[in-house]
C-alpha cells in the first residue's frame, strides 16, 4: 500500500556531517559494491568503456562552493542520498504499490518485482535521490542497507550502512533518529543539524550537520577575487529529429 | 504495410534513441488520450448523439483516441507485463486513479455506443456516467503533474485547466459543435496564457533555492563548484532540459497560435466541414508544442545540485 504509514517511532536514518566530509567518494563506492552484489537488481553501468559513460547510483557526492562577503570561499563536500522522509512524496505517488515506507523502523524502499518503471517517484523526489536502472527498468534507492543493518550473520560492527562503515573521515552517521537520547540525536542538537530544502515539506528524516566556521582574511572584496572565469556555454548542437527541430524553429 | 500499431511502436522507439527528454510518448499519450475523452465527454452527454454509421465513426474515434494513448503511455513503463499492478493504489496515487478512471470510463461508455450504433438507441443514464469519468480521467491526468511540488511551475492551479480544456475543445471540434468548440478554444488561449504567466514565477515562489538544497544559504552564496561525476546520469537526462527551451516563446506562439487562436477564427469564420478539418490539425499541432514546452520547461528542484535549472 503506497498511503504512508503513521509516523514511526523509530526513524532509522544518516547524519552526514559537512564539516569533515573529505570529498573522497568512498561512500560512492562502497554502497555501489555492497548493492550492486547483494539484495535486489544490481546497479548498472551503460557504455562503461566508452564515450559517455553512466550508471546508477544511489549516493553521490556533489561539491559546493560558498562565496562568503569577508572570508574566503569555502569549499564543502556533499554527499547526498535518499532522506528516507517521513512525509515522502515519492511512496504516495506509486500506481503499483512497489514503492513504500516502514512502519516499523521509516526506511522508504522499493519492491523491484512489482516496479513497473515509471518514473512517477523519482519525478516526486525534490532531491534525485532515485534512479531508475537502465538494465533493470525498476528503480533503484537507497534502502538504509537494511539487509546489513539487522544482519546476524554480519560481525556487529557492520551492522551499519556500507557508506557509515566505510567513511574515513567519520563524516557519516547512522542511527534512531526518531530517539532523542540516541547518539545521532544528540549530534544533531549538539551541532545544528539541518533539513535538506524544508520549503518542499518532506519532513526527511536523514540530517546534516554545517561546516564550522574556518579561516578569516582582511582583505577587501575577497568574493568578487575568488569568483569563477566567465566560460563560454556548451556549444552542443542536437542532431537527428532535435536538430532538424531546432533548426526548423531557428529559421522561424 | 506496417499496421498503425508497428508505425507508433517504430516512431517511439526513434525518439527515444535521442535520449530526450520531453518523452515524445508522454506528449503522444497526454495529448491524444485527452482529446479521446474529450471527444467522449460530448458523445456520452448527448450533445451530438449520432446512431448508425455515425456512431460507429465517432465513438470509434473516440475509443481508438483514447486507447492509442493508454498504449504509448505502456511504451513509456520499464515493464509493461506487470500494469495490472497500476489500478491497486487509487488511495494515495493519481496515476492509479488515471488508470482505473480510464478504464471504467471505456467500459460504463461501451453500452451506450454500442447501442447508439447498432440499435440507434443511446442510453443517456450510462452515457452521462460516462461523460463524469471521462471527465474525471482528463483531471486525473493532470493531476499527475499537478501534484509534483518538486516541479514548481506544475504543482498550482493553473495546470488542471489547460489539460480540460485542451482535450473539451479538441473534442468538441471532433464532434463538430463549431459554437461550443470555438468558445472553448478561446478558452483554452486564456488558460494556457494563465498558465504560463504564473508558471514563470512560480520557481521563485516556491522558494527552492541552491542555498535550501544544501543547506548552506546562511553561509554565503552557494554554487556548484564540482557535479558528482563527469558524464550524464538518469536524473539530467530525465528532468533537466535546458537545451529544449530554447525555443520557449516561439514554441508558446506557435502552441497559443495553432493550438486556439487559429482554431477559434476558423470555427468563426465558417462551420463547413474544411474549417472544421483545418482548426483540428492546427489545434492538435499546437497542443503537440504546449505539451513538449510542458516538460521542457518543466524546471525540478533537482537541477540545484546540479548547478542546473
Amino acid at each position: 500500500m503506497t498511503s504512508l504509514p503513521p509516523p514511526s517511532a523509530r526513524k532509522l536514518g544518516l547524519v552526514i556531517d559537512l564539516d569533515t566530509c573529505v570529498g573522497c567518494h568512498a561512500c560512492v563506492i562502497s554502497c555501489k559494491g555492497w548493492n550492486t552484489e547483494n539484495y535486489g537488481a544490481p546497479l548498472s553501468d551503460m557504455d562503461a568503456y566508452g564515450a559517455s559513460p553512466e550508471g546508477t547510483f544511489l549516493n553521490r557526492v556533489h561539491t559546493f562552493e560558498v562565496a562568503r562577503d569577508s572570508a574566503p570561499p569555502m569549499v564543502v563536500h556533499f554527499p547526498k542520498s535518499c532522506l528516507h522522509c517521513d512525509n515522502a512524496p515519492c511512496v504516495t505517488v506509486c500506481p503499483t504499490g512497489a514503492s513504500y515506507k516502514r512502519a516499523e523502523d521509516g526506511i522508504v524502499l522499493v519492491n523491484e518485482s512489482a516496479c513497473i518503471g515509471c518514473g512517477l517517484c523519482a519525478w516526486a523526489c525534490p532531491y534525485g535521490a532515485r534512479e531508475m536502472d537502465s538494465a533493470a527498468k525498476v528503480m533503484k534507492k537507497c534502502t538504509l542497507c537494511v539487509d546489513r543493518i539487522y544482519n546476524d550473520t554480519l560481525p556487529e560492527e557492520d551492522r551499519t550502512p556500507a557508506c557509515v562503515r566505510t567513511c574515513p573521515a567519520g563524516a557519516r552517521h547512522f542511527g534512531d533518529l526518531g530517539d532523542p537520547d540516541s547518539d545521532v540525536s544528540q549530534l544533531v542538537a549538539a551541532r545544528g543539524g539541518f533539513d535538506l530544502m524544508p520549503e518542499q515539506g518532506t519532513a526527511p528524516v536523514n540530517k546534516y550537520l554545517p561546516p564550522r566556521g574556518r579561516d578569516t582574511l582582511e582583505i577587501p572584496d575577497l568574493a568578487s577575487l575568488c569568483a569563477p572565469a566567465p566560460q563560454a556555454a556548451p556549444n552542443a548542437q542536437p542532431t537527428g529529429l532535435l536538430g532538424w527541430l531546432d533548426r526548423a524553429l531557428e529559421r522561424l | 504495410m506496417r499496421s498503425p500499431l508497428g508505425c507508433w511502436a517504430g516512431w517511439i522507439a526513434r525518439w527515444k534513441g535521442y535520449k530526450m527528454h520531453p518523452a515524445p510518448s508522454l506528449i503522444l499519450f497526454t495529448v491524444l488520450s485527452g482529446l479521446g475523452f474529450g471527444l467522449l465527454v460530448w458523445l456520452g452527454l448527448g450533445l451530438r448523439a449520432p446512431t448508425g454509421l455515425g456512431a460507429i465513426i465517432l465513438f470509434g474515434l473516440g475509443y481508438g483516441l483514447a486507447g492509442a494513448g493508454l498504449i504509448a503511455a505502456a511504451f513509456h513503463l520499464g515493464h509493461p507485463e506487470r500494469a495490472l499492478l497500476a489500478f491497486t493504489q487509487w488511495r494515495s496515487s493519481w496515476l492509479s486513479r488515471e488508470a482505473v478512471l480510464a478504464l471504467a470510463a471505456l467500459v460504463v461508455m461501451a453500452p451506450h455506443a454500442a447501442s447508439s450504433a447498432f440499435a440507434a438507441t443511446p442510453l443517456p443514464v450510462l452515457g452521462w456516467l460516462g461523460a463524469v469519468l471521462a471527465l474525471a480521467t482528463i483531471l486525473a491526468t493532470a493531476m499527475i503533474y499537478a501534484q509534483i511540488r518538486a516541479v514548481p511551475r506544475w504543482h498550482h492551479w493553473s495546470t488542471p485547466p489547460v489539460f480540460l480544456l485542451a482535450a473539451l475543445a479538441g473534442g468538441a471540434a471532433l464532434a463538430a459543435q463549431i459554437t461550443l468548440a470555438l468558445w472553448l478554444m478561446v478558452a483554452l488561449g486564456v488558460a494556457m496564457l494563465a498558465h504560463w504567466l504564473a508558471g514563470d514565477r512560480r520557481f521563485a515562489t516556491a522558494g527552492s533555492t541552491a542555498g535550501t538544497a544544501t543547506g548552506l544559504g546562511a553561509l554565503g552564496r552557494v554554487r556548484l563548484l564540482e557535479p558528482p561525476h563527469s558524464g550524464r546520469n538518469y536524473l539530467l537526462r530525465e528532468m533537466v532540459h535546458e537545451v529544449g527551451r530554447k525555443h520557449a516563446q516561439k514554441l508558446r506562439l506557435i502552441a497559443l497560435g495553432a493550438g486556439a487562436v487559429l482554431p477559434a477564427l476558423l470555427l468563426a469564420l465558417s462551420g463547413g466541414y474544411l474549417a472544421v478539418a483545418l482548426a483540428l490539425l492546427a489545434h492538435l499541432g499546437g497542443m503537440l508544442a504546449q505539451r513538449w514546452l510542458f516538460f521542457a520547461e518543466a524546471e525540478h528542484v533537482v537541477g540545484l545540485y546540479y548547478g542546473k535549472r
